[in-house]
C-alpha cells in the first residue's frame, strides 16, 4: 500500500517549487559563470553578474581597472582579456539594461527602481554599508540568485 | 691556468643569477620571496642593512599621506582575518603562520603588492619595503 517512489516524487516536486518557481519566474537568477571572473572580480566584492551592465559599460570598466572606483584593481593583460570577453559575451541585452551608460550598477535607473522600496535606514545600516554590498540582503547573491524570495534585510 | 679561476667564477656567477631568476619566478615559500627582495634591494643599495621587523610593522600600521594603511583592511593584527575597508568583503589572514597560502604564488603576491601599494602610497613598493613587510609578517605567530 505504501508507494515510496510516488511519495518521494511528490516530496521532490513540493520541495522544488519554492526554489525553482519564483527564482526562475522573475528572471532574477544569473547563471553565467567563469572561474577567472569569479576569482578576480570576486576578490574585493561580489562578482557582479555580467547581465547587470551592457557590453559597452563592461568595456569601459575593464579599460580603467587601475582606477576602479577608488582602488587599483589592475590585472595582467591576458587575464583582463579573458574576463573582458566573458563579461561582453554575457552582458545585459534587455532594453532596460542595454539603454544604460552608467558604469556603476547601483546608479542605473533599473537598480534604483528595483530598490525604491528599501528604506533609507537599511542603506545606512552598518551591516549593509553600501548599495554595492548585494550579499548583505540578497542571501544567495554569490550563486547569482537575486529573487525577492532570497532577500533578508539584516537586523 | 690563470684564466681558469676567472672562468669558473664567471660560470658560478651566471649560475647563481640564473637560479635567482628562477626562484624569482617560481618562488613557493615566504623565504624564497625574501631572498628575491634582498637580491633586488642589494642591487639598488650595496650597503643594504638587512630587513627589519620594526620598520615593517611601522610601515604596515601607518598611513602614507593617503586615506588607507595596510592595516585598514588587514587589521593591525595580520594573524587575524580582515575585511575590505570599502566593501566589507572578508580577507583571509595575511601572516604566513596563520595562512599557509600566503606568499606562495609569485603572480598573486606581485599583483596584490602592486595594487595595494598603489592604493596606500600612490606608487609601487620598493624591494626594501616589501622585504620589511614580509619580515614583519614572518615574525608573527598565530
Amino acid at each position: 500500500m505504501n508507494h515510496p517512489t510516488r511519495t518521494g516524487f511528490l516530496a521532490l516536486l513540493i520541495a522544488g517549487v519554492p526554489w525553482a518557481g519564483p527564482a526562475l519566474a522573475d528572471g532574477h537568477r544569473y547563471t553565467a559563470t567563469d572561474p577567472t571572473w569569479k576569482a578576480e572580480c570576486g576578490s574585493c566584492h561580489l562578482a557582479y553578474p555580467p547581465a547587470l551592465l551592457p557590453a559597452a559599460s563592461w568595456r569601459a570598466v575593464m579599460s580603467g581597472l587601475d582606477k576602479h572606483f577608488g582602488a587599483d584593481a589592475s590585472l595582467d593583460p591576458a587575464t583582463a582579456a579573458r574576463i573582458g570577453a566573458f563579461l561582453e559575451q554575457n552582458a545585459g541585452r534587455k532594453r532596460k539594461v542595454a539603454a544604460e551608460s552608467e558604469l556603476r550598477i547601483t546608479a542605473t535607473r533599473w537598480f534604483r527602481h528595483e530598490h525604491d522600496e528599501v528604506p533609507a535606514y537599511v542603506w545606512k545600516s552598518a551591516k549593509v554599508k553600501s548599495p554595492s554590498n548585494c550579499a548583505a540582503c540578497h542571501t544567495n547573491a554569490d550563486a547569482g540568485a537575486f529573487s525577492e524570495h532570497d532577500v533578508e534585510i539584516p537586523k | 691556468m690563470r684564466l681558469a679561476p676567472a672562468f669558473l667564477a664567471t660560470t658560478f656567477l651566471a649560475a647563481t643569477a640564473a637560479l635567482a631568476a628562477v626562484s624569482d619566478v617560481h618562488a613557493e615559500t615566504p623565504a624564497d620571496f625574501l631572498h628575491a627582495y634582498e637580491a633586488a634591494a642589494r642591487q639598488g643599495n650595496p650597503g643594504f642593512p638587512g630587513f627589519s621587523v620594526q620598520r615593517g610593522e611601522v610601515f604596515f600600521k601607518t598611513t602614507h599621506g593617503r586615506e588607507w594603511s595596510c592595516a585598514s583592511c588587514h587589521t593591525p593584527n595580520p594573524t587575524a582575518g580582515g575585511k575590505h575597508a570599502k566593501t566589507d568583503k572578508p580577507i583571509a589572514p595575511l601572516a604566513p603562520a596563520a595562512n599557509a597560502e600566503r606568499f606562495t604564488r609569485p603572480d598573486k603576491v606581485e599583483k596584490w603588492f602592486r595594487r595595494n601599494c598603489n592604493d596606500v602610497l600612490g606608487r609601487e613598493c620598493t624591494p626594501l619595503e616589501k622585504g620589511d613587510i614580509l619580515t614583519y609578517l614572518n615574525s608573527l605567530q598565530k
